[in-house]
């Protein structure tokens, strides 16, 4: 009954400690914490994260990593070299120079080409179902990593969308829910006004009346608000808060990763993936591109994105995180190889590329081919649930997991999608 | 259970007029006896079928809501909850039609009536004269959210002017316009769109409705036609623009013979001073059609072949327009729209479907607003006499909302019992509303309840004012996908950005303060009332009922902690109060 909102194994002088900003030597319980980080610093190197890299609206990947120069509807860009053995784009020429880094699947071929289901289906691997609402990426990988998350001692959220809202954790429940927060860093409404010792008393009295209204039997949402209680004063209290923070960052770094939102939020993914968050995702929206499509990406959209992410699988690349942290970049579906009378481009799911990289998955090589005006997939075609099955098997998650959702159905992880084999070989 | 809700009736009495809370005048002696008497007997409840005696204040239309919904527990072998108490059940109504809680002056007056007739009679009340500004102002921000999102017309470059629809729909409310005109006036509105202007040719006053199509209308008025027949028809054709709809009947000619009735729609831009627009003119103009021949005026769509085929006026039962033509003269055909979709049959089960989810947390079909016979409702003849009734009410909204709120599933606790513990469509189970479903408050709702908990409404200060703080904090919450579709996502879903709001922001710290002249202040430094009154106060005000002996217990070792400051004391306890998830949710 007198359940505690602390988090797990946090002494209440613990807790004390971390509000007060205390000495971490004075406190035993601060100590023990430091040991168990000292121990993390090799599994540090190690561990597993994901970087999403979210496309809002849904990138014409014909103009960015599948061109069709010969072709009547290929648009007006050129493809260039890269240091992988595929060409993309030309407006794209810092990242061509990290493309031995990733791989461009060129034959996804999906059926949602609504942006609100398109943006369920490629984040869940499901289309939508009234009857359930299957978990995204960053549920599904930070609840399978939880050994992990636990044993390098984190204490914010597992599963960080910067910049966006991402899908919501489904049936695995609000603690995988994402922890939405801008670019800026700025988590709004973290300062406490009180001291320790009061907030600790309010706490208390906050947890008997949560446990009341549950003990009543009226539902999940009570139970959640108690868990969501616990992790917020868990993240209040936390100096790992400072992984958000990019201004602690030299100026080249961030320069190099461009001073853009978006930039901002792949420096702050990088920080998020060191502290050992398993999973981070950064939206750069605007996509949507019906009207204007070449001008908007040539001058708004490409300089903004290439920046950002050859200088976040670089940095990756040189402080040994890369090997370990799975990188995918996608939007809900590509465009039409169609160019309309607003010189646009509309929905299209049938032929599209992403692009997937690090976490042992081979780079600079693009898998699947389509033709020649970009309206077919010639090669096998791959769907969303293929993409989470690869991404899962990279981060060493077993494809042989079976969620039980709240009512009781089976669900296999990844819609039971294949793995992308050419990624590793 | 009559003796509990008896014993709450007895107690709210004698605690807030025998200490003479001064915050309205007490009713006479006899009067406080008897309806404390009314309490104790007035609500015979049979606990085992659930059945309430006071039938004779509930309209005909509730009591089939009961039979319907009795019968399908039956059929699938559950059993409902208890009824809520009647307090719990007064924050409920408050919540879900004016969109706050109820004060505790407005608690107490309901718990001060004959029980038999109290909740027939607090709905006639919010329904009333004396609550039509608030009833107004809250389905009026329920209205624009479903209409154009808590987003649209908030961007410096759109189109929508957020408060022109808003005051347009404010009146609409404010009048109790019946469902189809407003629906009708939504979808063949034109004029200028912002309060203030004229029409510079006819010299018409402004009209907000506009502000529903203008900015809908970019690329052929695509989102227009999936808007409009979504939120009005509850039918999704969105997907079908490019190809037949994978799950629904929905093809793809449908999609385009619907957006064939918006072609001769026009957002004019007028300009003011340099490039800034000044407001938007929403017109009808002769439409020449893709061929240049506007007596028969056509438009193309592209198959996924790479085919076109053209396309005419066809409303969604396949009725076409027997006149094709462009000439605005000769055929309106938004006003043809409007007309048609207001005498369709699916308009009033679209708009019940909405209502229900609205009352009962889930509605008959999910989502709500995509039916069909690929998305078969839980309770289809309850749906279909509910519509029924409805358009013979003339579409008189508050009617339907006389009906559900006085219906049994609407009264139920939240509280489950073994008999239905399955009946939770959280777990993905198709509701069958044996109990009350919980759900987080919304954000607007949040901010009304925490200024009347607090007695925070100053008189003083103006609609515009409020809204406009209001608005401000409310944006913190909002993100747009920046898509065609302006599509939105809030962090206000129970996630740790609202619990941080909850424990550090800024409004909670008003709300908990205790400087001179706020809420605790007052209360700690009424002399009249002693300790357990006040925190007998600060529950009535936020939870809507008493404290358990146990909370007034844990009450007295924070007061003991604090050493007798009281305001300190209270200080605490309102804060974690307002943390719970008991205020936070409606339940």
């Amino acid at each position: 009954m007198n359940r505690s909102l602390l988090p797990n194994g946090m002494t209440r002088r613990h807790f004390l400690s971390h509000l007060a900003g205390a000495s971490a030597m004075a406190m035993p319980a601060m100590a023990f914490a430091n040991t168990l980080r000292a121990n993390a610093e090799d599994l540090k190197k190690r561990h597993k994260s994901a970087i999403m890299l979210w496309m809002g609206g849904g990138p014409a990947t014909i103009d960015l990593f599948d061109l069709k120069p010969g072709a009547a509807t290929g648009g007006p860009f050129r493809p260039i070299a890269t240091s992988g053995n595929e060409q993309i784009c030309e407006h794209l020429p810092l990242l061509a120079k990290q493309m031995h880094h990733l791989a461009i699947v060129r034959s996804m071929s999906t059926r949602e080409a609504d942006h609100n289901r398109g943006r369920y289906y490629m984040h869940t691997g499901y289309v939508p179902n009234p009857n359930i609402e299957h978990p995204s990426y960053g549920a599904v990988v930070s609840h399978m990593l939880d050994e992990q998350s636990r044993e390098l001692g984190l204490e914010i959220p597992p599963f960080v969308a910067v910049g966006g809202g991402s899908v919501g954790p489904g049936f695995l429940g609000m603690t995988y829910a994402p922890f939405v927060v801008n670019s800026n860093g700025n988590v709004r409404n973290l300062k406490m006004g009180i001291d320790a010792e009061r907030l600790n008393e309010r706490m208390n009295v906050l947890a008997s009346l949560e446990r009341n209204f549950i003990d009543d039997k009226r539902g999940q949402s009570a139970e959640d608000h108690e868990k969501i209680l616990a992790e917020t004063v868990a993240l209040m209290t936390s100096k790992q808060m400072d992984a958000f923070k990019t201004d602690k960052e030299n100026s080249a770094t961030r320069e190099k990763y461009g001073r853009s939102n978006f930039g901002r939020g792949c420096l702050m993914a990088r920080r998020l993936v060191e502290q050992g968050v398993p999973f981070v995702e950064v939206d750069l929206g605007g996509w949507d591109t019906h009207r204007d499509n070449f001008n908007a990406l040539q001058n708004n959209k490409l300089p903004e994105l290439d920046k950002a992410m050859s200088a976040l699988v670089a940095d990756l690349d040189e402080r040994g995180l890369l090997e370990d942290t799975a990188i995918i970049w996608m939007g809900e579906f590509g465009r039409t190889p169609r160019i309309n009378g607003n010189t646009g481009r509309d929905h299209w799911a049938r032929s599209w590329s992403l692009v997937l990289g690090g976490a042992g998955m081979n780079g600079g090589i693009a898998v699947g081919r389509t033709s020649a005006d970009g309206t077919e997939v010639e090669t096998e075609p791959y769907t969303s649930q293929d993409v989470m099955a690869t991404v899962c098997k990279a981060l060493g998650i077993s494809l042989e997991t079976t969620f039980t959702s709240r009512n009781g159905r089976p669900m296999k992880i990844a819609n039971g999608g294949k793995v992308i084999g050419e990624l590793f070989s | 259970m009559q003796t509990t809700q008896g014993m709450f009736a007895l107690l709210a009495v004698r605690q807030y007029f025998g200490h003479g809370s001064s915050r309205r005048a007490a009713p006479s002696r006899a009067a406080v006896v008897l309806a404390a008497i009314a309490g104790l007997l007035g609500v015979p409840i049979d606990s085992a079928s659930g059945q309430s005696s006071n039938s004779a204040n509930v309209p005909p239309q509730s009591a089939r809501i009961d039979e319907h919904v009795q019968r399908h527990w039956q059929a699938l072998g559950i059993g409902p909850s208890r009824p809520a108490e009647d307090g719990e059940w007064c924050r409920r109504v408050f919540l879900d039609v004016l969109g706050r809680i109820p004060t505790v002056d407005e608690l107490e007056q309901f718990l001060g009536e004959p029980a038999a007739s109290r909740k027939a009679r607090l709905v006639d009340r919010l329904l009333g004269e004396s609550y039509v500004e608030a009833y107004a102002g809250n389905w009026t921000e329920l209205w624009t959210n479903i209409l154009i999102g808590r987003t649209g017309g908030t961007e410096r470059r759109s189109l929508v002017d957020r408060d022109g629809l808003k005051q347009a729909l404010r009146r609409a409310f404010q009048r109790n316009m019946p469902y189809d005109r407003m629906v009708y006036e939504l979808v063949s509105a034109t004029g200028v769109n912002k309060p203030g202007k004229r029409d510079p040719k006819t010299g018409a006053r402004y009209n907000g409705f506009v502000n529903f199509m203008v900015g809908n209308l970019e690329e052929n008025a695509v989102q227009a036609t999936a808007k409009t027949s979504q939120v009005f028809l509850g039918i999704q054709v969105q997907c079908t623009q490019c190809h037949n709809h994978p799950f629904n009947n929905w093809k793809q000619n449908q999609f385009w013979e619907l957006n064939a009735f918006f072609r001769q729609t026009r957002a004019l831009r007028r300009f003011g001073q340099g490039r800034n627009i000044d407001y938007v003119e929403l017109t009808n103009q002769d439409f020449a059609g893709e061929t240049n021949e506007p007596t028969e005026a056509v438009l193309f769509y592209e198959l996924r072949n790479g085919l076109s085929k053209a396309a005419y006026p066809v409303f969604v039962d396949g009725s076409p327009l027997e006149n094709r033509s462009g000439f605005v003269e000769e055929v309106d055909r938004r006003t043809e729209l409007a007309q048609r979709i207001v005498e369709h049959e699916t308009m009033p089960k679209a708009m019940v479907n909405r209502m229900w989810a609205h009352f009962l947390g889930y509605g008959f079909t999910k989502p709500i607003d995509d039916m069909g016979p690929h998305n078969p409702p839980t309770h289809p003849e309850l749906l279909d006499e509910l519509a029924a009734e409805f358009k013979t009410r003339s579409y008189n909204v508050k009617d339907l909302i006389r009906w559900i709120v006085l219906s049994k599933p609407y009264g139920l606790s939240s509280k489950s019992t073994t008999r239905n513990a399955r009946d939770d469509p959280s777990l993905g189970e198709k509701p069958a509303f044996s109990r009350f479903y919980l759900r987080q408050m919304r954000a607007e709702e949040l901010y009304e309840s925490l200024l009347v908990a607090t007695e925070a409404l100053n008189a003083s200060t103006s609609y515009e004012q409020r809204e406009r703080t209001k608005r401000e904090w409310l944006s913190q919450f909002v993100t747009a996908f920046g898509t065609d579709d302006n599509e939105e996502t809030t962090t206000f879903n129970g996630t740790i950005p609202q619990t941080l709001m909850m424990m550090n922001g800024e409004l909670i710290s008003e709300a908990t303060s205790v400087d001179k002249g706020s809420f605790l202040y007052r209360l700690a430094n009424d002399a009249k009332m002693k300790n357990p009154a006040k925190i007998r106060r600060l529950y009535l005000a936020a939870f809507s009922r008493q404290p358990t002996t146990k909370e007034i217990m844990l009450a007295n070792d924070v007061l003991r902690a604090r050493k007798g400051e009281t305001a300190a004391a209270l200080q605490d306890l309102w804060w974690a109060m307002l943390n719970s998830n008991e205020f936070i949710l409606n339940h």
